[in-house]
């Protein structure tokens, strides 16, 4: 019984620190936008880095929906509207969900190891020694770096699944949908509403996924074991923090 | 130390990313939702039964979209669905006793209102209410008529 409170006491002193350091990010975030430099380093190991996974990733589900949404469109007869099925799944739901999760894979665990690593060196400490805030000087670029690139790749991500590569490659150049009906099909059915909702989506996925892990890194044990801890902990957490707030997010916007 | 390959890299990111959410704005998403604030006007039609129309969808004529569905809510009086069509601008020489039907697209598409014009002169204004409407064809009442029908046949 008293291990139980205890585990109770545990989780909500976790959730409250996690609270307090959000508060403390986000007053700290101005002061990233004052070095656009290390912010610019962290757009490129945060954005850039994670590019080539979503443009790839999006390209197959893209072709992967194509497919098998023409196999249960042609027993209708309703192949033309394939495109809306690809652009709907893709702009609505898979585009942030996939590249949040896949953006939590790639460099929330890599953040949350980064920061964990500085702590567990010293790093973090020594910073403060020096009168440098390493919420500022380390925390916040990374935080907002976060916050930058999640849409802008959650965009990339449905542009390539629908467009470029995915769906449009497969239905229109492999199954021979014809290129104008495809287009004038997404167009009749997407709306701009959509667009901006897919957007505030991935924003606040950004948001979550940069809190666990530098909440994770900074708050690591500073051991080898704590450190691989944190890295876990932030992908499954991630995930599952995207995935609910995905459904809440959701039901709020497409009722 | 910031290198000028990382720079030129993030930039190209930033742009792509930025490239990519006008690519889905403008290719993707119909904006005609949004951008037909101007010149429009309203009116308004009671129907039994609109099936499975919505906020949103299109009002035509002849096939050709002139308008949208703007609002439906329930009239207090007569319990009938009162539907609000917002008309675009440039058709203002409809006739006044115009009837207005729910319609499907296809087997699987989405219902729609068809508005069929009428021979008089005086034409519909902002506010007006069409007096002509057929409801959607709701296919359990349909079924439920031939039964019916067939049962009566019969004896």
């Amino acid at each position: 019984m008293r291990r139980l409170v205890a585990t109770v006491a545990a989780v909500f002193a976790g959730i409250g620190r996690a609270q307090f350091f959000l508060i403390n990010v986000l007053a700290a975030l101005p002061a990233a936008l004052a070095r656009p430099r290390i912010l610019a380093q962290q757009l490129h190991s945060v954005g850039v880095m994670s590019l080539i996974i979503v443009v790839l990733s999006g390209s197959f589900v893209g072709m992967v929906l194509a497919l098998q949404g023409f196999r249960t469109l042609v027993r209708f007869g309703a192949e033309e509207s394939l495109g809306v099925f690809v652009a709907l799944v893709i702009v609505r739901e898979l585009g942030p969900v996939v590249t949040a999760l896949l953006v939590a894979g790639r460099a929330g665990s890599a953040l949350a190891a980064e920061i964990g690593l500085m702590k567990a060196t010293d790093q973090l400490s020594a910073m403060e020694m020096m009168a440098t805030d390493p919420l500022k000087r380390v925390i916040a670029p990374r935080f907002l770096a976060m916050l930058i690139s999640m849409p802008l790749l959650a965009a990339i991500f449905s542009v390539m699944a629908i467009g470029i590569a995915g769906g449009h490659a497969v239905g229109v150049s492999l199954l021979g949908i014809d290129d104008g009906s495809y287009w004038s099909q997404i167009r009749a059915s997407v709306n701009a509403q959509d667009i901006v909702d897919s957007m505030i989506k991935s924003t606040l996925f950004g948001f979550s996924v940069a809190w666990i892990a530098m909440y994770q890194g900074y708050h690591a044990a500073p051991t080898s074991e704590g450190v691989s801890r944190a890295t876990t902990s932030t992908v499954v957490l991630s995930s599952l923090v995207i995935l609910a707030l995905d459904f809440v997010l959701t039901a709020f916007m497409f009722r | 130390m910031v290198n000028r390959s990382l720079e030129v890299l993030v930039g190209f990111f930033i742009c792509l990313g930025i490239a990519a959410i006008f690519v889905l704005t403008f290719r993707v998403a119909s904006l005609d939702s949004v951008g037909s604030g101007g010149d429009t006007y309203q009116v308004s039609g009671q129907f039994e039964n609109i099936g499975g129309l919505k906020q949103g969808s299109a009002v035509t004529i002849a096939g050709v979209r002139i308008g949208r569905v703007s609002q439906i809510v329930i009239d207090p009086y007569t319990f009938k669905a009162a539907v609000h069509m917002t008309i675009d601008g440039q058709y203002d020489n409809l006739p006044e006793d115009s009837s207005a039907s729910i319609l499907t697209a296809g087997l699987l598409g989405e219902q729609y209102i068809g508005l069929t014009p009428g021979g008089m002169q005086d034409p519909l204004v902002d506010g007006s209410e069409l007096m002509l409407t057929q409801s959607a064809l709701v296919l359990e009442n349909l079924i439920g008529q031939f039964l019916s029908n067939m049962a009566s046949n019969q004896e």
